[in-house]
């Protein structure tokens, strides 16, 4: 078709076409809705266009969805003569019209006859809700979804209805759920039935959602009143309780205007100097005045004169507020709405606290496992040995940065991390087996002497790792299948890393047991350990035993370096912040039993989280406190949960 | 006869073995006794429990006139009561000399301040020079401890035994690594000891225990198996069985 | 040990005379003594500076706490780990009230232009606000009750490591804990101690700490110069008379008691002595010690926090009575001397750079490296220390004996378990 040919046919349309079908499409229902709220729509303001979006959600007619989204897309144009509401788009020269009932086209016309609606963002955001309850029914699920995350989010007394329409038709099972849980959430907030309220409260017992919490506690806020009587139906409050003190009680007289203002020392003050005469104010030495008693004093001089207003005693407080008598009233619903919220709320608040504990045991597990990783080797040394490493804490650096070294070198975390536990392993158990060479082998029977010479040790290592890496902390990445964590419900989760960690801590323990009580290895460190002349004349080297040992538990350090570093940083000093924790666990585990250990660790984290949650603002203070716990602890079991008794332990 | 000390039906093990099983013993106010037994029977265990090393779980331990039980008390406190000690390895203070050992066991207020306070008195001198001179230690009483052979330092033991002055001796071995002419020695002193307080000597050398010409209590598995002269507990037909080995 | 080990005499002559090291060591405190006042600027030639006498005074102070810890584990043959948290603790009570009198003084000078003379209550409030305002409080905590009064927080200095001491040690004694446990217990303790004080509710201004303890109240007017020198001649006397009643502590028969309980406790016991009263007098006397020594410390340093109650400062102090040698008192005084001047040297960049090429060793770094394992060197094969150097001059030589060592530097426990 060629161009002036198509001019020539459109102007042939509009000039037939209005005549044409206006006659058809004014007659449409959703026209003459459209046309009955012609004015308010043209307005176009968010005040007054309620009733149009209105009508039209509520017409039940099948094209309505359609005319108000291409009303929010701005699509919906109007003849400046005759009314009639069209769907337009521009074409060159001219405007291309539609039908608003069935999206017939109906031509090309002139844009001046024609004016958009341009509906601004506030009566977009009504149209979007009034489109909710066709999103709802909408076939495609993802809009179904979409449309209940908007009502979650931003819910109105008119979708409650559109919500109920919907569920019956509902196909999927889980979109069913939500929106039958949504449903009772809109019912307890904007049902006008006191009834079917209470009911949907009444579904939600000892529900842990956040969003229950979230529709039930605006029902219980609630405004403490004054008044010479309690009124029916208000809750009486006694003045001193913890609800309410004398002096709120008083503010809230001072601001109902039934007392007067209480006059502050502050006060007092401003208002001598400001009568200061000489040296004296109402006839006193201002020298005398370093005293409340004595300012006071001549206040009340001041306040007699008319020079100031009377002060008010803590007896004019009591009284006044004897005289009144005090109430609380919910403010955002009826008494039995908010007496019933309040008693769901107290029913979940009981679930909360019974799964905050889960939730603490969790944390506490994961802590322990923590501990345990750390304390294994020290165990070992320490158990099997009887030496004190200080310098452990400086392998589990050792480790750490080990894994830190072996991801410069391979960017793919999973697989830097499956290199970097036995690369750790090896290099603190050579650290290890150095040590015990070099030195600890010399001060056997020795102890304390141990106890310094590792402690050497460890300042040294500290040293010379912040001398290398430098001071700020360096990262050790967890790949990405160990981010996140697994949510149980809305207060219960873990994260993946601690589940590792706990997995790992569980893997070392069946490790030890296999090792100690399995293998040729484990017979000879246990006859060393039991009777080192007596294991030695039956041909076992205790000095090779003791070197294993040794390098054995550095390098379980090593590797809870790479564990601990995956979810702390790696610094210089991360070692003396387990290495304490180490030694309790190893000494209120008692010494010499894997179990023990075990057992320990999960006192000590056990006490640490437990703590932690009695004053969560502070770690410090847990710390402090589960310290001393463990020294009194120690007086009861002065060998640990699991002691050697007799001839063993003496030794 | 009056009872210096009575043990009833102590009983004690460790990790299930039992140690002291229904142990019996009574001894007076100045009575020599030799407890003999074979290795393992239990002598070394019984010490403890009566120096308060280590607590039974069973049975009684009454002490002197009053019959105090001496399971309450601590180690210290029932060294005090009167009761002294000799191991069978001397156990001297090696770093400290003679003279400053056998001062540490006189017999003197044991508390810190009194302690602090302490200067030797004139007797507290002669006392030292006595023992000294009883044990043979008199030209090393400014040597260290740590300094004397095997045998002197079993003798300084001895003295700081007797320096202490117990109503109760418990002696374990006393007679190993020492010559004959001393071993005739500590038997004199021995001997000697017997006759104002009661002395327990643990020993194996039967020669030395028939020496002490006393009562013998034979220990096996914890427990007494036989009690009397050494000529009756060696015609004892089990006493030959479990102690002589056949 | 040198001298501490003699006989008991028949006639007891005085402890001085008894003991030549006593007076050499006084003697030649107070030479040094003598020496430094002439030098300093207060009031002598001005060769030294104040701040080098101020370092001076605080070494004093060290090796006041190095002799209590020499008593506490070269003698007593208990490891702790905790001594410097007493040290600490005389620090904090005495720089309470320091800084409470100077907050004060500046108080009340500021409220003095005020038309109407302030109220007690006014003037506690504004001291408050200043001491507090750091850690976003404006309230005397309960345990500032005292700090307006000097003989009260004096005695603080004393009661507080001392009761301390008193209830931890009867903890610890009481229940038989003893080596490596104890020690570990002990470190338990100090971290206890300043991870609570590290919180800013401790009521002792969290990681802030104490400080402008330099600055003695009404004494503005006083210079530096002349504190410093002060507060040195105290340090030095309290360090006389330390040594001297330290000294003749281990002399007596008490001494014989706590090295007997260091050798082999459960004899000692069999003795009829109370191991755990022994334990518990030097632990509490020697906190004691500790505590009066940190009170002349901190206001040479001007300043403590929580960081100086660490477990490794604690550490530290076994290091320099180690490396001085144990079970001798002059070798703890020498040892914390030697070890914490020479880390003065080095950390403060006065030692020089070591440049080997490719790499300079600066000692800043690489001091505490040296430090680490000359401290492993020195307990491998100088378990004797410095004052081993001495025992070779004065050519006193260890028992010849054929069992094997004994004494504190190589425990005489060994000698029992060879024969085992």
């Amino acid at each position: 078709m060629t161009l002036p040919f198509r001019r020539a046919v459109l102007a042939l349309l509009v000039l037939v076409a209005p005549t044409l079908l206006q006659a058809q499409s004014a007659d449409a229902p959703v026209q003459q809705i459209l046309r009955s709220h012609a004015e308010v729509i043209q307005k176009s303001s968010r005040k007054t266009i309620g009733p149009a979006i209105d009508a039209l959600a509520q017409s039940g007619l099948p094209e309505a969805q359609t005319v108000l989204e291409r009303w929010q897309a701005k699509d919906m144009w109007f003849n400046k003569e005759t009314g009639l509401f069209v769907f337009a788009s521009t074409a060159d020269g001219g405007l291309q019209i539609f039908d608003v009932s069935d999206g017939v086209e109906i031509g090309v016309v002139d844009k001046k006859e024609y004016k958009q609606l341009k509906p601004n963002s506030g009566i977009r955001g009504l149209i979007a809700s009034a489109l909710v309850q066709f999103q709802l029914n909408d076939p495609n699920p993802r809009t179904r979804d979409a449309a209940l995350t908007a009502i979650e989010r931003d819910a109105e007394a008119s979708h409650l209805s559109a919500l109920r329409g919907s569920i019956e038709a509902e196909q999927d099972a889980d979109l069913k759920a939500r929106k039958d849980r949504l449903e009772r959430l809109l019912t307890i907030r904007f049902d006008e039935d006191e009834a079917a309220r209470l009911a949907a409260i009444d579904s939600f017992a000892g529900d842990l959602g956040v969003d229950v919490r979230a529709t039930l506690n605006p029902l219980v806020s609630s405004e403490i009143k004054v008044a010479d009587q309690i009124p029916d139906g208000a809750v009486g409050i006694e003045v001193g309780s913890d609800e309410l003190t004398q002096d709120q009680a008083y503010k809230l007289l001072v601001a109902n205007g039934l007392a007067p203002e209480p006059v502050d020392a502050a006060a007092v003050k401003q208002t001598l100097i400001a009568n200061i005469n000489g040296d004296t104010v109402a006839g006193v030495q201002v020298a005398s005045l370093d005293e409340d008693a004595a300012r006071e004093a001549a206040y009340q001089v001041l306040a007699q004169q008319g020079l100031a207003t009377p002060l008010v005693t803590q007896e004019d407080i009591a009284e006044t507020v004897q005289k009144h008598k005090f109430f609380k009233v919910y403010v955002s619903a009826p008494l039995p709405i908010a007496l019933a919220a309040q008693a769901a709320l107290d029913n979940i608040e009981t679930q909360v606290a019974l799964n905050q504990t889960a939730d603490l045991v969790l944390d506490a597990l994961s802590l322990a496992s923590i501990y345990f990783l750390a304390a294994i080797g020290l165990a070992i040394t320490f158990g099997v040995m009887g030496v004190i490493n200080m310098a452990h804490g400086e392998f589990i650096m050792m480790g750490a940065y080990t894994g830190y070294v072996v991801q410069l070198f391979i960017p793919d975390l999973t697989l830097s991390i499956l290199v970097a536990i036995p690369c750790a392993f090896l290099v603190t158990f050579g650290a290890g087996v150095l040590l015990e060479r070099l030195v600890i082998r010399w001060l056997y029977h020795r102890p304390l002497e141990t106890l310094l010479a590792t402690f050497g040790v460890s300042i040294a290592l500290q040293q010379l790792a912040k001398n290398i890496f430098g001071t700020q902390a360096r990262p050790l990445t967890a790949p990405a299948w160990l981010d996140g964590s697994m949510v149980l419900n809305d207060i219960v989760s873990i994260s993946y890393i601690r589940i590792a960690i706990f997995v790992l801590a569980l893997l070392f323990l069946s490790l030890f047991l296999i090792v100690m009580n399995r293998t040729r290895l484990g017979l000879e460190v246990r006859a060393v350990t039991q009777n080192n002349r007596m294991a030695s004349s039956m041909g076992i080297n205790p000095d090779r035993i003791n070197m294993l040992t040794f390098g054995l538990g550095s390098g379980i350090a090593g590797i809870a370096g790479v564990a601990i570093g995956l979810y702390a940083k790696v610094t210089s000093e991360m070692g003396s912040d387990y290495i304490v924790q180490s030694f309790m666990t190893v000494v209120v585990g008692g010494v010499g039993n894997i179990w023990g250990t075990l057992l320990g660790a999960t006192m000590v984290g056990t006490l640490q989280k437990g703590i932690e949650w009695f004053n969560p603002s502070n770690t410090l203070a847990a710390q402090t406190y589960m310290i001393l716990f463990i020294i009194l602890f120690i007086q009861f079991r002065p060998r640990g949960i699991i002691a050697l008794k007799g001839r063993a332990a003496e030794a | 006869m009056s009872t210096l000390l009575e043990v009833s039906g102590v009983s004690v093990s460790f990790d299930g073995f039992k140690a002291i099983n229904n142990l019996t013993f009574q001894i007076g106010p100045a009575e020599m006794r030799a407890v003999i037994g074979p290795n393992g029977a239990g002598k070394t265990t019984f010490m403890d429990i009566i120096t308060g090393k280590t607590k039974p779980d069973d049975g009684h331990v009454l002490w002197g006139e009053k019959s105090v039980s001496l399971l309450s008390m601590s180690e210290s406190q029932i060294a005090q009561a009167g009761v002294g000690r000799k191991f069978q390895r001397p156990t001297v203070f090696e770093d400290q000399s003679v003279r400053e050992n056998l001062i540490l066991a006189l017999k003197n207020k044991r508390g810190p301040l009194a302690v602090l306070r302490f200067r030797a008195r004139q007797q507290d001198h002669e006392k030292v020079a006595s023992l000294a001179d009883e044990i043979g230690l008199q030209s090393a009483l400014d040597r260290k401890a740590g300094e004397l052979s095997h045998g002197q330092k079993q003798w300084l033991e001895i003295g700081m035994l007797l320096a202490q002055d117990p109503q109760l001796l418990l002696v374990d071995e006393p007679a190993a690594g020492m010559t004959p002419a001393e071993r005739e020695h500590t038997t004199d002193i021995l001997v000697e000891a017997a006759k104002t307080r009661a002395v327990v000597v643990v020993e194996h050398d039967m020669e030395f225990v028939s020496r002490l010409n006393c009562k013998v209590t034979v220990l096996h598995e914890g427990s007494v198996l036989a009690e009397g002269s050494l000529d009756h507990v060696t015609q004892n037909e089990r006493v030959i069985e479990v102690y002589l080995g056949r | 040990m040198v001298d501490m080990t003699s006989t008991v005499e028949p006639i007891r002559k005085p402890l001085v005379l008894r003991y030549p090291s006593v007076a050499i060591f006084l003697i030649f405190l107070s030479l040094f003594t003598a020496i430094i006042t002439v030098l300093g600027e207060g009031f002598g030639i001005g060769l030294i500076s104040t701040s080098f006498i101020k370092t001076l005074g605080k070494t004093l102070c060290l090796c006041l706490a190095a002799l209590a810890m020499d008593l506490v584990w070269g003698y007593t043959g208990i490891l702790s780990l905790g001594h410097m948290a007493f040290f600490g603790i005389g620090g904090y009570a005495i720089g309470m009230w320091l800084m409470y009198a100077r907050t004060e003084i500046i108080v009340v000078d500021s409220l003095a232009a005020s038309a109407l003379p302030p109220t007690a209550q006014e003037i506690s409030d504004g001291i408050a606000t200043q001491i507090f305002g750091v850690v976003g409080a404006s309230e005397f905590p309960p345990i500032w009750a005292f700090a307006h009064s000097l003989p009260l927080q004096l005695a603080a200095v004393v009661l507080v490591p001392g009761l301390l001491a008193l209830i931890f040690g009867w903890l610890a004694f009481r229940s038989r804990v003893t080596g490596v446990y104890l020690s570990i217990l002990t470190q338990a303790m100090t971290l206890a101690l300043s991870l609570y004080l590290f919180q800013n509710d401790s009521g002792l201004r969290g990681n802030n700490g104490l400080s402008g303890l330099q600055n003695l109240p009404g004494l503005d007017s006083v210079p530096q110069s002349t504190v410093s020198i002060l507060f040195f001649w105290a340090s030095a006397l309290a360090l006389g008379l330390g040594y001297l009643v330290c000294a003749w502590v281990v002399s007596g028969k008490f001494g014989s008691v706590i090295r007997a309980i260091r050798d082999d406790q459960s004899r000692v016991r069999f003795l009829g002595y109370s191991v755990e009263a022994y334990k518990l007098f030097i632990f509490t006397f020697t906190a004691v010690i500790c505590g009066i020594a940190g009170a002349l410390y901190y206001p040479q340093a001007g300043i403590i926090n929580p960081a100086e109650i660490a477990p490794i400062a604690s550490i530290y102090l076994a290091v320099w009575v180690a490396i001085g040698g144990r079970g001798r008192l002059y070798g703890a005084v020498i040892g914390a001397a030697f070890v914490s001047l020479l880390s003065t040297w080095f950390t403060g960049g006065q030692a020089p750079d070591i440049s080997l090429g490719f790499y300079t060793i600066q000692w800043v770094d690489w001091w505490t490296i040296l430090l680490g394992f000359s401290f492993v060197a020195v307990t491998l094969f100088a378990p004797r220390g410095i004052g081993g150097l001495i025992d070779k001059l004065t050519e006193r030589r260890a028992p010849d004996r054929h069992g094997a060592d004994l004494g504190p530097d190589l425990g005489s426990l060994r000698e029992k378990e060879a024969n085992e």
